[in-house]
């Protein structure tokens, strides 16, 4: 060894080290800078029906976007570099398209290879995908007693939903289904928990599976009396709520009255 | 075994290293004295690269190449957006008609990150790593991988600005790759976050391809014009720790390229082209320790060694079937 030691080292094998590890500490720096957007919580995204908490679901993740694939409604987008370690992870961006769980069967969590999104969980109700809280009482047309006629988000909104009475297996977009309503309660009206549960209050459960009848309201409108005869009614948030975001979709009012906070039931709060 | 063990070493990033000359078979010494005096077949094969220098060739097979790597990612896209579903998923997890499929490199950071192991991606690991064990390990980069393509693209211009004087190459020590790999497992393990995944060029491009571009693909630019501008084809030669993953599986694959001492010439066609030249140390005048010699398992398969060689002294060889090409 201490005859090697005085080998004179060529200036070449000495650039060509200095540059390797140059480059090497470079590109690992470069790496770890996919920390920040992870520890500052910078995107706190919903994630699909089943994903675990969220730090276990950005390890068990493996970024295939094969819930992407199966998603009817196409729900479900892929973070990007912005997003750090989280890039090419899956997330719901409710306002435009929530998951109305027209699959029926959570095909994303079957589909996804790695249990990022739990194996453990079969049928909507059992999703916690966050909790919708109601942020704008005051924009709510049901709290000012009105009602709404017409595309619940306009003629240029592509979102979709499954309307059971206009087509049992296909999704439609909302724009081709407008409501007229004396007063406005499209968030109660298209909560997909909600409709089971008034399928299964009426003997006909989905797809006839007693198992897919949630235990637990969602949603409820109740009365507000604001003393001046003006029928009103105010959305209440119930324990069955599963984070879909159907109801922040639907909402017509800008912006939506209701929005989904995902990180309470994830392990995302502060 | 001497020479499993050699192979290992050069892909974790030993430089080859040359025989004692007791290694060397001593028919070998007649044969180089043989080939000297073949005065004739030297001319010959001289007139022949000075006309393929003049008028260059297609490469047939890298073209055939190219398409099959294309069609891959096609297949994985088609699937998507025309819903005929063959192929779901993308590089980094697929299921092909409804197989679970994982890449190893994928599969291992979500392993070390998460620390327990489903039975579907155990599935798709043991899937990917018996068809790609039988194909030869770093096949996968050459003919699957979307970031060697657009790399190999790169190549071709930083070799038209070298040429010109434009640019130069500028080489790492190739170990440090070694060193990526086990910092991203570790890194992977200890963070609990798929650290590597975040820079992996074939995933983000996969998923562009995908699922629509994004800003990731600036990352995959900017690598790429470092192989231009800087070191050629650095990040599969350097730092890619999918190639690795694969090239250790693909040791004592059964598919390899052949080398085959008695029809050489040594004239190094094959070092020019190759994405990592130092597989081919044994083509070198007075390396060769046997009369056939199965290039290392760092070697990818792309065949671009196979199709330059003047005197067709390097074959693909499937151990059992005999000469593919």
């Amino acid at each position: 060894m201490a005859v090697r030691s005085k080998r004179p080292v060529k200036p070449q094998a000495r650039r060509k080290f200095l540059r390797t590890v140059v480059m090497g500490v470079g590109l690992i720096g470069v790496t770890l800078l996919g920390y920040i957007p992870v520890l500052g919580r910078w995107a706190a995204r919903l994630r699909p029906p089943g994903a675990l908490p969220e730090q276990q679901f950005l390890a068990s993740c493996i970024k295939c976007g094969q819930c992407v694939q199966v998603c009817p409604v196409e729900a479900i987008s892929l973070a990007d570099l912005d997003e750090g370690f989280g890039v090419g992870t899956p997330y719901i961006d409710a306002r435009a398209q929530a998951c109305d769980f027209s699959c029926d069967g959570l095909q994303c969590v079957l589909a996804c290879p790695t249990g990022a999104l739990t194996h453990e969980i079969n049928y909507p109700h059992e999703t916690d995908m966050g909790i919708a809280k109601v942020v704008r009482p005051d924009l709510c047309l049901a709290v000012q007693g009105r009602g709404f006629s017409g595309q619940a988000r306009g003629a240029a909104f592509t979102g979709m939903l499954r309307y059971d009475a206009v087509d049992r297996w296909n999704p439609i977009p909302v724009s081709e289904h407008p409501y007229e309503l004396e007063l406005c309660d499209l968030c109660m009206r298209q909560c997909p928990i909600e409709i089971r549960l008034a399928q299964c209050e009426a003997g006909t459960p989905p797809s006839g599976d007693e198992r897919q009848c949630p235990p637990q309201h969602a949603i409820r409108l109740e009365p507000l009396d604001a003393g001046d005869g003006i029928t009103r009614m105010q959305p209440v948030i119930l324990d069955g709520c599963v984070g879909c975001g159907v109801c922040e979709m639907i909402c017509p009012v800008e912006p939506a009255v209701i929005v989904i906070d995902g990180t309470e039931s994830r392990g995302m709060g502060a | 075994m001497s020479r499993l063990y050699d192979s290992m070493a050069e892909l974790l990033g030993r430089e080859p290293r040359k025989p004692a000359a007791d290694e060397i078979d001593p028919q070998i010494r007649d044969i180089h004295v043989g080939k000297r005096n073949d005065s004739t077949r030297i001319e010959k094969i001289k007139i022949e690269l000075a006309h393929k220098a003049a008028h260059k060739p297609p490469e047939k097979l890298r073209r055939k190449r190219w398409a099959v790597l294309i069609l891959v990612n096609l297949l994985f896209v088609v699937s998507y957006q025309l819903d005929i579903q063959m192929l779901e998923g993308s590089m980094t997890a697929s299921r092909f008609v409804g197989f679970h499929m994982a890449d190893l490199n994928s599969a291992l950071q979500v392993m070390l990150a998460y620390k327990h192991i489903l039975i579907n991606l155990l599935i798709g690991t043991v899937t990917v790593f018996i068809g790609w064990w039988l194909l030869g390990g770093r096949t996968f980069c050459s003919w699957a991988c979307p970031y060697h393509l657009l790399a190999e693209w790169a190549e071709m211009l930083h070799l038209k600005l070298a040429e010109k004087k434009l640019v130069k190459d500028h080489p790492f020590d190739r170990r440090v790759r070694t060193w990526f790999w086990l910092i991203f497992a570790a890194l992977a393990a200890v963070t609990g976050y798929t650290v590597y995944e975040t820079i992996s060029p074939t995933g983000i491009l996969s998923r562009a391809l995908i699922y629509g571009p994004g800003l990731a693909l600036i990352w995959v630019g900017l690598l790429l014009l470092f192989e231009i501008f800087y070191s050629r084809r650095a990040w599969c030669r350097y730092a890619c720790p999918i190639g690795l993953t694969y090239g250790l599986v693909g040791a004592t694959s059964p598919l390899k390229v052949q080398y085959h001492l008695d029809s050489c010439f040594h004239e190094g066609e094959c070092r020019k082209v190759c994405l990592v030249p130092h597989v081919l140390n044994t083509v070198i005048k007075g390396r060769a320790t046997g009369m056939n010699v199965d290039i290392g398992a760092d070697c990818t398969r792309c065949g671009r060694c196979v199709e330059a060689c003047p005197t067709s002294s390097l074959t693909f060889k499937f151990k059992g079937l005999g000469d593919l090409l």
